[in-house]
């Protein structure tokens, strides 16, 4: 379905106006006029969470008392680190001779030519070590396990991309993983499960439920209930309960970072509009939290719009979900009316996640990032656009925001940039990929 | 003085101890549970808690979960429960405390929440995933209720910090046995007996132990250092068979039995 018919939509010249916008959004008034509502933001954003873990009325910590004093002690340990010149400059060298850091800013020339708009660049998080952004998140919270002496990491996985990136931090550092997920996700995320086990992991597959990410942070979060003593959970996104939203959304922040730096190294000036893809959103708040302050860069994210928008069919908590309590955090959820989290929907694992960072949902509400879906088929649209004009598999994940970032350009004029985190390399996806595709053409 | 308060003033006034048996609403239907509330209440439970499913128990292990899976999948939802507690909790002597997630309390707003569960009946809800410190606003609304909202301490709770939860906790303290999630164990934790000791210096507030209590020798041996055991998994463990009208029969007739037994182990 998407095959023939979407390179034909695709090739050039294909005006549209900004109005004609595709993707999914919770106000359909603003389609894409992002240059208004941006100036009036308080820059005191970026000392947020408070003492209690709120980003506004988002975030917090709805755990059993169990893990509250791990919660403390990772919170305290943290901040000791953040002062440690030793810790920084330890994880600042892996980045570079580990990770291969900083990650290149690429210019999608035929892509951009493909939509005849603006430019579209990549941050190419899907060079870095492992694949995807999640190992700037495992190596500084390996680095953390090992400071406050504990002896053992577990760790969720949808995508297996956080997996990956844990086992490699793990076995970096002589650190027992364990890593749980979900059993769907085993199946469509084999060569990342292969890899896990080459590292040394221990994978457990998950069972409940949707077997999917939510279930794995479910078992994840039952695992340190026993374990809290002498296990770190390195949890993967700017989810859960206070601090991991902050400490995940900083590890990540050296993309934004690096990407404003390389923005005005090599075009004098910072893009005109930032695109990610959501689902827990690490990748997203990355990017965006050094973007916050400047105020003049519209900032957008993708939720995985699935099938289509009705319940069970989706994973966009933005979108369309309400405000509530999911793995101890208070953000947007997606929910029934008796607060039973609903099944969800993306042909991407890493997206297929019913809630959402805490900050994301703060973002919203002060307006600072827009937030919009877009749908799998999109996705895989614009998964082969890159793929056969750029010779890049993108992740399915990043797949989605790279769909929007199109839509955007076409829009636009060539002296624009329109930036797009490529968070992940999508050949963990091609098996995958070839199954959907024989699915859409049924 | 809420309904809570009375059970353990009388307790301790006679020198006796609470037995709190947990069963989940809805597995595998309400009509069982209202079954199981006048049955329990009926050999001498002194309080009963009563579990709403929730689709992400964290706290849960194996039996529990699988027991809310089933409720759920049963289509058990809260406008239904509510209304089998209102038809029961007249009938049975014990207080229904409910075991409910903050994540369903908010969906439905706590002052909604509040107001469907007295109207109800239920006397208190423990809240596992509501800390002390999160749970300010909630708490004062139960305080004007005569609700019960109870708070838990565990093997990683500081003492200083314990002493913060007990001066919040209301009705008693839910002392959680282990640092883990719910199921029986055979052996209870060695430093159970000394914990218990010790939080007992800090509160004048009745202790109960849950998590892993699943055999009258746990009773015996707690009876000494706390106010009230809470089993769950021993008794759910046993829903998991009911069928047909056969096994509906047998099942509440093995959980009042086994609750008599408790009941005399720590009597």
């Amino acid at each position: 379905m998407f095959g023939e018919s979407a390179q034909q939509e695709l090739r050039p010249p294909v005006t549209r106006p900004a109005k004609e916008f595709l993707v999914s959004s919770r106000s359909d008034t603003l389609a894409f006029d992002l240059s208004s509502s941006f100036s009036s933001q308080p820059s005191s954003d970026s000392q947020l969470p408070d003492a209690k873990g709120r980003f506004g009325k988002f975030g917090g910590r709805f755990v059993p008392e169990t893990l509250v004093a791990a919660l403390d002690q990772l919170q305290s340990e943290y901040e000791k680190a953040q002062g440690d010149p030793e810790f920084q400059n330890r994880l600042d060298a892996l980045l570079k001779d580990f990770v291969g850091r900083p990650s290149p800013l690429y210019f999608a020339k035929r892509l951009s030519d493909l939509c005849g708009g603006a430019q579209i660049w990549f941050k190419r998080e899907d060079l870095n070590h492992t694949g995807s952004h999640k190992i700037n998140n495992t190596l500084g919270q390996a680095l953390l396990t090992l400071r406050m002496g504990k002896s053992r990491v577990i760790a969720e996985t949808g995508a297996g991309q956080h997996g990956v990136a844990t086992a490699t931090a793990c076995a970096h550092f002589g650190i027992p993983c364990v890593v749980y997920m979900g059993e769907e996700d085993v199946r469509r995320q084999q060569p990342n499960v292969q890899s896990m086990k080459l590292l040394g992991a221990e994978i457990h597959p998950v069972t409940t439920g949707s077997r999917t990410l939510r279930d794995a942070v479910n078992e994840a979060m039952r695992d340190w209930m026993s374990s809290v003593v002498d296990t770190h959970y390195i949890l993967g996104s700017v989810v859960g309960p206070h601090p991991f939203p902050k400490i995940v959304r900083d590890f990540q922040s050296v993309i934004g970072r690096e990407t404003i730096n390389q923005s005005k190294d090599r075009f004098g000036r910072l893009p005109d509009i930032v695109v990610a893809c959501v689902g827990g959103g690490s990748n997203a708040a990355g990017m965006f939290y050094p973007f916050v302050a400047e105020t003049d860069v519209p900032l957008v994210g993708i939720e995985a719009g699935g099938r289509n928008s009705s319940a069970g069919n989706h994973a966009s908590p933005l979108t369309y979900g309400e405000p509530g309590v999911l793995h101890g955090s208070f953000s947007y959820v997606l929910q029934d009316d008796d607060g039973q989290t609903q099944d969800v929907h993306s042909a991407s694992a890493g997206l297929d996640y019913p809630g959402v960072g805490p900050e994301h949902s703060y973002w919203m509400s002060t307006g600072r990032v827009q937030y919009r879906s877009c749908t799998d088929a999109q996705a895989l649209q614009a998964f082969d656009a890159v793929a056969t004009q750029e010779g890049i598999l993108p992740a399915l994940e990043s797949s989605h925001a790279v769909f929007a970032a199109m839509e955007i350009a076409r829009s636009r004029t060539p002296d624009e940039i329109v930036l797009v985190c490529l968070s992940g390399r999508g050949d963990k996806d091609a098996a995958e990929i070839q199954r959907l595709k024989k699915e859409f053409d049924k | 003085m809420s309904a809570v308060d009375e059970v353990f003033v009388r307790l301790r006034a006679d020198g006796k101890k609470a037995f709190m048996p947990f069963i989940t609403a809805g597995d595998p239907d309400l009509e069982f549970t209202a079954d199981c509330l006048r049955a329990l209440d009926a050999v001498g439970c002194h309080l009963i808690e009563l579990g709403i499913p929730y689709s992400d128990p964290i706290a849960d292990g194996p039996t529990i979960q699988a027991s809310y899976t089933r409720a759920l999948n049963a289509g058990t939802r809260l406008d239904a429960i509510f209304e089998m507690v209102g038809r029961v909790s007249s009938e049975v002597k014990a207080p229904i405390i409910s075991m409910v997630s903050y994540a369903i309390i908010f969906r439905l707003g706590i002052d909604e929440f509040l107001r469907r569960a007295t109207a109800a009946g239920l006397s208190g809800a423990i809240v596992p995933d509501l800390p002390v410190d999160e749970s300010e606003q909630f708490a004062a609304k139960c305080e004007d209720a005569d609700f019960s909202l109870i708070q838990l301490i565990t093997p990683t709770t500081s003492g200083d910090r314990a002493v913060q939860i007990a001066k919040k906790s209301m009705g008693f303290i839910y002392y959680v046995s282990i640092a883990g999630i719910t199921g029986e164990r055979k052996e209870l934790p060695p430093e159970l007996i000394e914990n218990l000791t010790s939080l007992r210096k800090m509160t004048e507030l009745p202790i109960c132990v849950g998590f892993g209590i699943s055999q009258p020798i746990h009773a015996e041996l707690l009876k000494p250092v706390a106010d009230g055991l809470i089993v769950g998994s021993a008794i759910v463990r046993r829903m998991a068979d009911v069928k047909d009208d056969v096994s509906r029969t047998r099942t509440l007739k093995e959980i009042s039995e086994f609750a008599s037994t408790m009941i005399q182990a720590i009597d």
